[in-house]
């Protein structure tokens, strides 16, 4: 290896970025571009009866209005999410129910307004409740050791709370966008979107279609935030493909408004969670009860899973986990940054800072006592966890010491001042499946080929640097080929999966390209490779762990919360571009501000659809939120989970970090407030 | 969006011509507000008269101290104007609390007076909304009130206004002028706004062709101290959960002159007056701050979900006339 892997390296397509010329999906040059807008339902539930088109079929400028009665057939519709437009059936308030394609965008959303929509309406319900008659267990609940009742029964401290979190929704830079060209003489169509896996794109969308994976290309060179909810296509890519297949030969752009990303394109479930801890009187754990809540589409299946985390976080001889499902009159829940990982250790790690406080331990020290030497979920070695490590460090740079424990008798003027610490988790996940191609370009340049998906995370620069060490080349003698699906195949960047699953594969390529080819091989030279198997051996499990450290100061007439401080340390394994990889961890904390302080999606019951739906109402923090943050990561190499040694770092940043808030403005004020977002309101006591 | 016509003034008159003949008319200014508007399907005029272009761009002071500031005089460069940062902290303030650096390069003295709620229901065409479409409900009531009025509401109408700079104006004394087609015409800010009433589709006691040109601000008395508060659930750029203009002069450890106009908590701008009545001639402590927000606060009526104002508008009413009236204000 020459070294390319740790070196701190600016991003390969930055000049590209910050000049504008990177172009996403939108923005791409398209001959004969057409435009369109939806046209969305004005009930949560029912049937529609009419629609009517004629009006703004008349519109100059409108070439088509698809309805449910003339839009075109699916061929596969097992997916209710992405069955569009093939039946009168409302599910949600929302729902796509027609389209107009114009010349323009404008003319495209004016005539949207003159369909006019007649329905049956039937009553509906978008409220979450745990004691929802039609509530089921996802699964059978986890029970791991011995009895969690009589442990319970037995303990000499109990904690037992309810928590909350709220609808959450991910509200990246770039509207979801697709436009999608259908070329009907060699019946292949073409979808620029912005999406985090090309090649999932293609096998979720050509059977819908009726297309061969080759009838369908996906290009995606440059995406501005996904956070999980460019996972997967969702509604807007069926709805532009249909578009195109009405108007053959033209480019059908459709870039979703920001109001629409409050609808069709995935959020975090509400969680409503009730967790008991068990312990003895020096804080040893000894159960663990979670059991959580979260909705379910009529239209989906996700499932928002905040119980699990419980399973390996820390030591207790007797634990239960259950997750139930509610099903609602709501838009299918999708990934949002660490689904399941962030609710759940919100509840978690705000439970254990209350057992600190029961058994008087300080919170650092709790955790330290409760470190499970083997995963407790399975009894399997860890390849490495250093979440001891984390916490260490952590205390040390954010000066934890000699911290007085007591709530509310600090003050800064009228200010409030607190500390509090969580601890962080997020599994390793590599996906097999992906391919990368190799080939010499002769003079000792390469290009490395593979449909990886950059979403902002510095994919284009990682993968560049991985490949150079793998070659043994420097990064400057690489091109990097990614984001469009006619690139060998390769996985999506979910679950921070994506350096780990195609890094991999492209360490595999290139072994057997210097096997195939030796190390001075002719130009032109090409082989493609990759990983068909997770390399981590049986009996292991392998994660990244962290530890989060705040202090917040909390204004006690006005309820404002605000957050000077915070500092992250990390085991992610080996750190490929330390630049980067900071920024994606910064970039989790501070959606764990978000999170904390800010983040609401506030479901008005009686419409049954998001009112908060532009970034005015639903808050992420802005700049002058975000002072003295700062992450850095443990000398580490995990060899036995990737041959380059890292482990996942894009999602662990935001989980636990509200915890840490909470357990903070809980030092500063005394208050213990377990219903996320912590909001004047909710500090002024409403 | 609807297709409209547009119009660019070249001069004031013709511009109230423009929009006064025609029913559907309206002014575009820095459109930081109105643009949004035609997006979402709030409004449609049928024609748009560009004003932004008139030069109503200028700062003056009158002999009398007092400062005439052009419709069109951008927010920035009103905030950090060298005589409104001296004699007006509290309007630089309020001013700066708003917004953000790029709307504040685009948005107009005029435009910001006029700016209209942002009550999500008045921007969400498919709920009801008297404010929007007159007679078909308030759908606020019942509803997500976080932001909502606390103060002066009424059962048609529990919006507020969402101006940082028209409180400030507010307190200030501040006068409006404006043209008219039977010539010019004023009005003071708080006379401006008015409360929903029956009647909360009309947010101004203008009409349609009425044309802002200037705001006026009185000259300060000799010792004012003033200063802007806003409590918001984010560091900046967002809408005033509670915010409070204050004034204050002291003479001899007793209030000669306060006044407090509070943002955030109603339909328009609320100047303080009774809160006023209790400060004026009686000594500068805490119990007569106390008493002077409590004589307010008591005629507040919160919503299911916004109470929380009541005691945060209290402790900043309080804290601000301490921090005004303090030895080393």
């Amino acid at each position: 290896m020459t070294g390319a892997i740790g070196t701190s390296t600016a991003r390969v397509d930055g000049i590209a970025k910050v000049t504008g010329t990177a172009r996403y999906a939108y923005e791409h040059p398209f001959t004969d571009p057409v435009y369109l807008y939806p046209v969305q339902a004005t009930i949560t539930r029912g049937k529609i009866d009419t629609f009517h088109a004629s009006a703004a079929e008349e519109v100059d400028g409108v070439l088509a209005v698809l309805s449910p009665w003339n839009a075109p057939r699916l061929a596969d519709i097992s997916d209710p999410e992405l069955t569009l437009l093939q039946g009168p059936e409302v599910k949600f308030r929302g729902q796509i129910i027609g389209a107009v394609i114009a010349t323009t965008p404008e003319i495209a959303r004016y005539a949207q307004s003159l369909v006019e929509v007649g329905y049956a309406e039937e009553e509906h319900d978008t409220v979450l409740r745990t004691d929802h008659p039609d509530r089921y267990p996802e699964d059978d609940p986890q029970t791991i050791g011995d009895d969690v009742d009589q442990a319970l029964s037995d303990a000499e401290i109990v904690i037992d709370q309810q928590y909350s979190t709220p609808e959450e929704h991910n509200t990246p830079m770039e509207p979801h966008t697709s436009v999608a060209r259908w070329h009907a003489e060699e019946q292949h169509l073409t979808l620029t979107t912005a999406t985090q896996g090309p090649h999932s794109v293609v096998d979720t969308l050509a059977p819908l279609l009726g297309l061969e994976p080759q009838q369908l290309r996906v290009v995606s060179p440059h995406v501005g935030g996904g956070f999980g909810s460019k996972a997967a296509p969702h509604a807007h890519d069926v709805l532009a493909a249909l578009g195109a297949m009405a108007v053959p030969g033209r480019s059908v752009k459709y870039a979703i408004t920001r109001q629409q990303g409050f609808v069709f394109v995935g959020y975090r479930s509400p969680t409503q969670q009730h967790l008991r801890l068990g312990a003895r009187a020096d804080g040893t754990l000894t159960a663990i009860d979670h059991e959580s809540f979260s909705q379910v589409s009529p239209v989906g299946s996700f499932s928002e899973n905040a119980s699990s985390i419980s399973a390996s976080m820390y030591a207790a001889d007797s634990r239960r986990l259950v997750h139930h499902l509610v099903p609602l009159d709501v838009p299918p829940p999708h990934w949002m940054r660490a689904p399941g990982e962030a609710p759940g250790m919100f509840a978690l790690e705000v439970a254990m800072d209350e057992l600190a406080v029961a058994a008087g331990v300080d919170p650092v020290e709790l955790r330290l006592r409760n470190d499970p030497p083997r995963d407790p979920a399975t009894g399997n070695r860890w390849t490495s966890r250093r979440l001891v490590d984390c916490l260490h460090e952590g205390a040390r740079q954010f000066g934890w010491q000699d911290r007085d424990p007591r709530p509310g008798v600090r003050r800064d003027g009228e200010w409030l001042v607190g500390t509090g610490m969580a601890s962080a988790t997020y599994p390793h996940v590599m996906m097999p499946g992906t391919k990368a191609t190799i080939r010499h370009n002769g003079a000792g340049r390469y290009t490395v080929r593979t449909g990886a998906a950059d979403i902002g995370t510095g994919a284009w620069t990682t993968l560049t640097l991985i490949s150079a060490d793998a070659l043994g080349i420097s990064p400057d003698r690489v091109t990097m080929e990614i984001g469009d699906s006619s690139l060998p195949t390769a996985t999506v960047a979910g679950g921070s999966s994506g350096t780990s699953s195609w890094g991999s594969a492209i360490v595999a390529a290139a072994e057997m390209f210097r096997r195939q080819h030796g190390e001075d091989p002719d130009a032109g030279a090409q082989t493609t490779g990759g990983v068909s198997e997770d390399p981590l051996a049986e009996g292991y499990t392998a994660a990244s762990f962290g530890a989060h450290f705040v202090e917040v100061r909390v204004h006690p007439g006005t309820g404002e919360v605000r957050v000077p401080r915070m500092r992250g340390v990390f085991s992610i394994g080996r750190v490929i571009n330390p630049r980067t990889v900071r920024s994606q961890l910064l970039g989790g904390m501070v959606m764990g501000v978000s999170m904390a302080l800010h983040e609401r999606s506030v479901r008005d019951p009686r419409f049954g659809h998001v009112v908060t739906q532009d970034l005015a109402s639903y808050h992420v923090p802005v700049h002058a939120d975000i002072e003295d943050m700062d992450a850095s990561w443990l000398d580490d190499s995990d060899e036995l989970a990737t041959p380059m040694g890292s482990r996942g770092a894009g999602e662990i940043g935001i989980v636990g970090s509200a915890a840490a808030i909470a357990n903070a403005v809980y030092h500063a004020t005394g208050l213990r407030l377990r219903h996320l977002p912590l909001t004047p309101a909710v500090l002024l006591g409403d | 969006m609807n297709p409209f016509d547009y119009e660019r003034a070249t001069d004031a008159a013709g511009a109230v011509t423009s929009v006064a003949a025609r029913p559907g008319a309206t002014f575009l200014a820095g459109g930081t507000n109105l643009v949004d508007h035609l997006k979402l399907g709030i409004t449609s005029p049928e024609l748009l008269v560009d004003i932004s272009h008139l030069p109503l761009t200028t700062i003056e002071e009158e002999a009398d101290g007092a400062l005439v500031i052009g419709a069109n005089v951008r927010n920035a460069d009103l905030a950090a104007h060298p005589l409104v940062r001296s004699r007006h902290p509290v309007l630089s303030r309020a001013l700066l609390s708003g917004a953000s650096g790029q709307l504040r390069n685009l948005a107009t003295t005029g435009g910001n007076l006029l700016q209209r709620t942002r009550c999500v229901y008045f921007q969400d065409v498919t709920t009801p909304c008297n404010k929007r479409v007159p007679g078909s409900g308030c759908s606020a009531i019942g509803g997500h009130t976080e932001q909502h009025a606390i103060l002066g509401a009424s059962e048609h109408c529990v919006a507020v206004h969402p101006s940082d700079m028209a409180v400030a104006l507010a307190a200030l004394d501040a006068e409006v002028l404006f043209l008219g087609p039977d010539g010019p015409g004023s009005v003071t800010v708080e006379e401006l706004h008015r409360l929903p009433g029956d009647a909360p589709e009309q947010d101004t006691v203008l009409d349609p062709g009425h044309l802002i040109t200037a705001i006026r601000i009185p000259a300060p008395a000799p010792g004012a101290r003033s200063t802007y508060r806003k409590a918001r659930e984010r560091s900046s750029f967002a809408f005033a959960l509670v915010s409070l203009a204050a004034e204050t002069v002291v003479e001899d450890g007793v209030i000669a002159r306060a006044r407090l106009a509070l943002g955030g908590v109603a339909h328009k701008p609320w100047r303080a007056h009774r809160a006023e009545e209790v400060l004026r001639g009686a000594p500068a402590t805490t119990e007569t701050f106390t008493a002077a927000a409590e004589a307010e606060l008591d005629h507040a009526r919160p919503l299911e979900g916004n109470a929380f104002k009541v005691p945060m508008a209290r402790t900043m009413m309080i804290a601000a006339l301490e921090e005004l009236t303090g030895e080393d204000a």
